[in-house]
């Protein structure tokens, strides 16, 4: 119980610092959203429209910056996200954001975990089979793979599957826009079809870092008494292979799957840029194009609890496994 | 190598020396680490002398017809504005290789500062630091990154650097802290605080030496890192657009679709650049992981016994 109390006050404060610097940045770097907005509407709304606007995500120049920061947390936590001032002008934040997160959720969510799933089984194999054929090839080629820039696969992929072979494969957008969005087999083919590129770019690139750690684990796992003890109980390879050796190397790449959800993210904004698919990391780009002030401060909260949320579940997912850990707190 | 050893005045610490050329031996002898070592002198030559590689002098200038095929004149072609692609290749090398290897020595500088002051202050001290650590591992760097880049106005070479060693210390003062952390209570640091050492004295002299290893992996992570980040940035567009680099050649041939019109070299080879530099500092990475920690390295197959 202490211990699960200790990993939620470290996610408040966490989400705290990371509001606060999402609140700061912008107050402190030059240009401010006013002048931006004003150049983007060419001076055709009155300087108090303007900010009337401005004032509904919690920008009130005037206002004590005490009492600003107070209605900022209290609007971020309210959902009160305010309306867009970018390129959909005057659209509600929490209706853009809802358009793009099923997408992202679905492409890199999935494609992150098959990679994660992929990496440590191909992980588990290398390692137990020392010396074979596999350990010999794969670290090597995971090395590589794991340094390539995500945009690169990408245009590399792109090249390769649609300019070379005639448009085989999609390389942009969602869907056919030809195609009625529905539960239909056409839509869902063609969802399907424009999500092998990007999805395969995310796995290609992040599977390699999942295999060498695994593998890394897993001899140093292999090494223990407690295997050799297996052996000399005369246990089946199978058996100690999977439950003896693989369940305790697979405990650190669990916690590090966690902290690698911050990179995830930023893979993830550049493949959503290279293959312009309309997730939150494409979403990112355009706020980013368009000075758009209120979109960034709700996407960069978002992504924070995102990667906050998945390294709580990691922790207890941890704790839950290795009783260890619990005792170390 | 031998000769230099045996005639060097073995008095002065003989043991440390025959380590170190042991292990500048078994780093030339790893495989991993050779080709790591290979591609990154290139790009070094590359970032010093561009003008051995190519007779261009001002890659930017748009002096050629634009759009031709690669030839004996223009290796990679130009681009669809008139440049020589190869040029601009050779020198876009500086700018990402001062990017990789300031960020990452900075950051690495940072980290081993934070890391190592938080393991040996302990107490309240090390609760601070470890909370900071922690936070700054968490916050999504990246978005991070572009949010700052997008306020600060257009990145210049500075404002890269700052950002990417602000976001990038994190993951190895983590390191750092734990390995400290091990060593605090070993007997050599024990004995150095009765001689009554001054504490910069003990962490500087006596705890950093021992933690070479780390530190040296931590700074080719951190430069990976950087080279990657950077690249990713200024393909947004988010770096300076005339500056020469990698990044920025990728962000203009992305802007002309080179891939659609059959440009497909002006982003593919710029985007190999920063793979392969990429590649060469994880090779590093990885073939040092291999020499502190025998266990992990190659195994020769074993013939199979009757």
């Amino acid at each position: 119980m202490r211990y699960v109390l200790r990993r939620l006050g470290f996610f408040v404060l966490t989400l705290w610092a990371a509001l606060t610097v999402n609140f700061f940045i912008p107050r402190f770097m030059p240009g401010n959203p006013l002048q931006a907005l004003r150049a983007r509407t060419f001076n055709r709304l009155s300087p108090e429209a303007l900010e009337q606007m401005l004032t509904s995500f919690g920008y009130k120049p005037h206002e004590n910056i005490g009492v600003q920061y107070l209605d900022y947390l209290g609007h971020m936590f309210s959902g009160n996200w305010g309306v867009s001032i970018g390129s959909a002008l005057g659209e509600p934040i929490t209706k853009i954001v809802g358009q793009a997160l099923p997408w992202t959720l679905g492409l890199v969510g999935i494609a992150t975990v098959l990679a994660f799933v992929a990496g440590s089984v191909i992980g588990v194999l290398a390692g137990w089979r020392r010396g074979g054929a596999l350990d010999s090839v794969l670290p090597s080629v995971f090395v590589v793979t794991s340094a390539l820039p995500y945009f690169w696969v990408g245009l590399l992929l792109i090249l390769v599957f649609s300019v070379w072979t005639g448009g085989w494969l999609p390389s942009d957008f969602n869907y056919d826009n030809t195609v009625q969005p529905g539960f239909t087999s056409e839509f869902i083919g063609s969802v399907l079809r424009h999500a092998i590129l990007p999805g395969l770019t995310i796995f290609i690139t992040a599977v390699g870092g999942w295999v060498l750690t695994m593998r890394n684990n897993m001899i140093t796992t292999l090494a223990e008494d407690y295997i050799r003890m297996g052996r000399a109980k005369g246990l089946t390879n199978r058996k100690i292979m999977y439950q003896y050796a693989a369940r305790n190397a697979f405990l650190p790449n669990l916690s590090g799957f966690a902290m690698s959800l911050g990179f995830v993210i930023s893979g993830a904004i550049l493949v959503e840029y290279v293959f312009n698919y309309p997730g939150l990391g494409y979403l990112l780009y355009n706020a980013v194009q368009n000075t758009d002030y209120p979109l960034m401060q709700v996407l960069f909260m978002l992504f924070t609890v995102a990667v906050l949320v998945s390294v709580l579940l990691c922790d207890f997912a941890t704790a839950w496994l290795d009783p260890r850990s619990r005792a170390k707190g | 190598m031998t000769a230099l050893l045996t005639t060097a005045p073995a008095a002065a610490e003989p043991q440390s020396r025959r380590r170190r050329g042991g292990f500048l031996r078994s780093l030339l002898r790893n495989r991993k680490a050779l080709i790591g070592v290979v591609i990154f002198v290139i790009f070094t030559v590359m970032a010093t002398a561009p003008h051995l590689f190519t007779s261009v002098t001002e890659p930017n200038k748009l002096a050629f017809p634009p759009a031709l095929p690669p030839s004996s004149e223009h290796w990679l072609g130009t681009t669809s504005l008139g440049q020589d692609i190869w040029a601009q290749l050779v020198y876009g090398t500086r700018q990402s290789l001062v990017i990789a290897l300031v960020a990452g020595f900075f950051a690495t500088v940072l980290s081993v500062l934070v890391g190592v002051s938080a393991a040996y202050l302990g107490g309240l001290a090390d609760e601070v630091l470890s909370m900071i650590i922690s936070i700054f591992l968490i916050i999504p760097t990246f978005p991070l990154i572009i949010i700052l880049a997008t306020y600060a106005g257009k990145g210049t070479l500075t404002v890269v650097l700052i950002v990417l060693v602000i976001t990038g210390w994190s993951y190895g003062a983590n390191q750092m802290r734990a390995q400290a952390l091990s060593l605090r209570n070993r007997d050599f640091l024990e004995s150095a605080r009765v001689r009554g050492e001054r504490r910069t004295y003990i962490i500087l002299a006596e705890m950093l030496p021992t933690m070479t290893s780390l530190i040296v992996a931590n700074f080719l992570g951190a430069a990976l890192y950087s080279v990657l980040t950077a690249a990713g940035l200024q393909f947004l567009g988010l770096g300076d657009p005339n500056s020469i680099s990698w990044g920025t050649m990728l962000y203009w041939s992305q802007n002309q679709q080179a891939l659609q019109s059959g440009m497909p070299l002006w982003s593919i080879a710029p985007g190999l650049c920063v793979a392969l530099l990429g590649v060469s500092f994880a090779l590093l990475n990885y073939a040092f992981d291999e020499i502190s920690n025998p266990a992990l390295r190659p195994v020769r197959r074993r013939r199979a016994t009757p």
